[in-house]
């Protein structure tokens, strides 16, 4: 099939993937419509990651779904119907755990939200000021700490708030009522980057028309922010969000680097991951299992969907979109 | 910018071409090396001494540390004995150990020796018809009940791994320090804390190195090392897993009240201090004492340029007995399924062996062979250590043995109540109550 047959009727299969190669998408003959035809080559395209990710994320994320309704009696793994889900959620000991790593994994994200929003917005803001000198030299520095290692992270940090060898006296990461702070905070300095990048790419394209009649309508600095530039980047803080809770509701590296998976002191740090890790995989003498981990995990699963679905149809279909 | 970066091509072709030229350096082919060149040498020699056994043995073990001792000392022992058994030795790493070694289980793919952890791991690996019974084994009665309990079933009557070794807990002191300060080992606790006010009057120190942060150290050096001496060893410990003794009884209750004291004597801001902190902390010489286990020497050998001292856990008022927690820690066992049965069992019956045990210690200080046979110790610490078997009484963690396989899992709880009793969060009394409501939630004898 050459690329220079001349474009005929979409009657067979063939003569439409050969309409695909061509360079330049012929115009429909006159006169006639082209009926909306099943286009093969949708499937050819989208076939593959569907694939792909049906096998390595629908699948596995479904039959840890089916998981959970399962528990191992007498050694055999029976069908216990949604048994473990009130188990896990009625059981004093294991929903005290349960609620405890919820709430924390709230405020994991709170602080998150609260820090890591504003301060990558004026990041982005400082350095999208024409004015700025060594930008890029700035805008790499401050995306670094992403690039590196959790576990790179945590021990730095570590180091740094260390009351032996370093800055500060009080054992920030040891107190139950400054452990789980401290580490949202490591956390955010880590991902800070990804915020200040996204709004900084809506900030360098916000057309330098707008600003000018901003300018020339006697608004200052200060106005043009708020009144020009906010509202655009505004969608992409939804967007900022909505990953950040997906990811802290994820989140299990930073805690189990740095607190191990009892994540203590008191639990103080104990998140869902670390939660999830003890159940199914066990710890120590604790033996795991997969059954009551696949119930936990199912559960972040739902908690994740909440807060997602609430993205879209609260905040994605209020917040108001400017074409540019 | 492809045209930028032009000149970089032939830096990297040149980079690539020095590469090429180094000699590439395996470290395990010169282990493996002069161990073939035997085998060839016994082969064509026809000595084949021992039982004759044949075949190649794999062992499944987490002690990635120990890999070049294995091969460099421990199977070349093995092979001078038994020419015409291959073993290599082929470790995991410590935390994906038994979730690893039960996958190849099931899929059959396992090696044919496997190093046992101790207690529930292995008893659920028996159990499945992982482990064979040993108890037919030759040698295997040269271990005592206490050695062997972390590899037998509950009522006693199978073993099913040769128990290889154990670490002994005590406290670890600079010598230099106690030299300078005029100090001397205490023996009751009286004399310990006379010691630590001492110390800590002196100001240049901490009295004792230790932190909270990572919880298992208040658990296993404080309260799993001092605990014993309260509750009377094997007695007590036995006693908890009878339902005749609870966590809420004086003794236990004593054991976190002694704990929280220690926080006066800890490094400031202990809170956040992680185990290796305080093993840099102390191998620096900033640090007089070191409640430790015994598998720390290797380590501080290495690191510390002072005289280290060592003395047992010091007696509680009134005590005069005196107890150790002699923990056993690993053992091995044979895989039903191995393709060399006879080979499988020569090597364990050598694991049985005194010469094994003294080859084992040796190489390793501060892992303890568990059989009766007098092992003499090039390791002056190590040989303390180990001698305090002849003076006090032996037993083991109290929380490995049954009592940590319910829901709260009560290893896991000491490891929190220890550290946070240190911390100051929660009083000794509440501390030992919530162990013992824990244990009473889910263990029949206790309730």
């Amino acid at each position: 099939m050459s690329n220079t047959q001349p474009p005929a009727p979409p009657d067979d299969v063939g003569a439409e993937v050969a309409v695909k190669a061509s360079p330049v998408r012929p115009a429909p003959s006159a006169g006639r419509r082209p009926r909306q035809r099943f286009r093969l080559h949708l499937l050819v395209f989208l076939l593959p990651a569907a694939a792909i990710y049906t096998i390595f994320m629908v699948y596995p994320l479904v039959d840890s779904m089916r998981l959970s309704l399962y528990a191992p009696q007498d050694g055999i793994r029976m069908f216990v119907g949604l048994e473990n889900f009130v188990h896990l959620l009625t059981d004093d000991l294991l929903s005290a755990r349960f609620w405890n790593a919820v709430w924390n994994n709230l405020v994991f994200f709170a602080i998150h939200f609260f820090v890591q929003n504003p301060i990558g917005l004026l990041l982005a803001a400082l350095l999208s000021s024409a004015t700025l000198k060594g930008r890029s030299i700035y805008r790499t520095l401050l995306f670094i700490p992403t690039t590196l290692s959790v576990v790179i992270v945590g021990f730095i940090w570590q180091l740094i708030l260390n009351p032996i060898w370093g800055i500060v006296e009080t054992p920030l990461l040891g107190q139950s009522s400054t452990a789980l702070i401290t580490l949202s905070l490591m956390s955010v300095w880590q991902y800070i980057g990804i915020p200040m990048i996204l709004f900084y790419a809506v900030l360098i394209a916000i057309p330098d028309e707008l600003l000018e009649a901003a300018r020339v309508d006697g608004a200052n600095g200060w106005q043009t922010f708020w009144r020009v530039k906010f509202p655009l980047v505004l969608p992409t803080v939804g967007i900022v969000s909505v990953i950040t809770y997906v990811a802290n509701m994820n989140a299990f590296d930073l805690i189990y680097t740095v607190k191990g998976a009892l994540a203590g002191p008191d639990f103080a740090t104990d998140i869902m991951g670390t939660l999830f890790f003890r159940t199914f995989f066990g710890f120590q003498l604790q033996r795991g299992s997969s059954t009551m981990g696949a119930t936990v995990a199912t559960m972040m699963f739902v908690l994740i969907l909440v807060g997602v679905l609430l993205y879209f149809f609260v905040y994605q279909r209020r917040v108001e979109h400017y074409e540019l | 910018m492809p045209n930028r970066l032009r000149w970089v091509a032939p830096f990297a072709g040149l980079l690539l071409v020095l590469a090429s030229c180094g000699e590439s350096e395996d470290p395990r082919e010169e282990v493996d090396e002069p161990d073939s060149a035997e085998n060839g040498e016994a082969d064509e020699n026809g000595e084949v001494e021992g039982d004759g056994a044949e075949g190649s043995l794999i062992i499944e073990s987490w002690r990635n540390d120990d890999l070049a001792i294995w091969e460099d000392v421990i199977i070349p022992a093995f092979q001078e004995q038994h020419p015409n058994i291959e073993v290599s030795f082929q470790p995991t790493a410590p935390d994906e150990y038994n979730a690893a070694l039960e996958a190849k289980l099931a899929g059959g793919t396992a090696g044919d020796l496997i190093t046992c952890r101790p207690f529930d791991v292995a008893l659920d690996l028996y159990e499945a018809g992982h482990l064979e019974s040993l108890n037919d084994l030759p040698g295997i009665e040269t271990f005592s009940d206490v050695a062997r309990s972390a590899w037998v079933t509950d009522d006693g009557s199978d073993v099913f791994c040769v128990p290889m070794a154990s670490v002994i807990h005590g406290f670890l002191y600079n010598a230099e320090i106690f030299d300078e300060l005029g100090l001397e080992e205490p023996s009751t606790e009286a004399e310990f804390h006379d010691l630590l006010d001492q110390i800590a009057a002196d100001g240049n120190y901490a009295p004792l190195v230790m932190g909270t942060a990572d919880q298992w150290e208040a658990a296993t050096m404080g309260f799993q090392n001092i605990g014993p001496n309260y509750w009377d060893g094997e007695e007590g410990r036995q006693a908890l897993i009878d339902g005749t003794q609870g966590f809420d009884d004086d003794a236990y209750v004593a054991v976190f009240d002694e704990l929280a004291s220690w926080a006066d004597y800890l490094p400031s801001g202990y809170e956040s201090v992680t185990y290796p902190d305080s093993q840099n902390l102390f191998t620096l010489g900033n640090g007089a004492i070191f409640p430790a286990g015994s598998w720390e020497i290797a380590l501080f050998r290495e690191q510390a340029d002072f005289e280290m001292g060592v003395f047992a856990p010091p007696l509680p008022e009134g005590q005069d007995t005196c107890y150790i927690s002699d923990h056993t820690d690993i053992g091995i066992g044979m895989n039903p399924d191995t393709d060399s049965p006879e080979a499988a069992r020569a090597f364990l019956e050598w694991t049985a062996s005194p010469e094994f045990a003294e080859l084992y210690a040796n190489s390793l200080p501060g892992f303890f062979p568990l059989s009766d046979h007098e092992v003499q110790l090039d390791d002056p610490l190590a040989q303390e250590f180990i001698d305090w078997r002849n003076e006090c009484e032996s037993t083991i963690r109290n929380s490995y043995q049954i009592l940590s396989r319910g829901e709260p899992n009560l290893e896991n709880e000491l490891w929190d109540l220890s550290a946070q009793v240190i911390n100051g969060t929660i009083e000794p009394a509440e501390a030992a109550e919530r162990a013992q409501d824990g244990l009473e939630r889910w263990y029949e004898p206790q309730q």
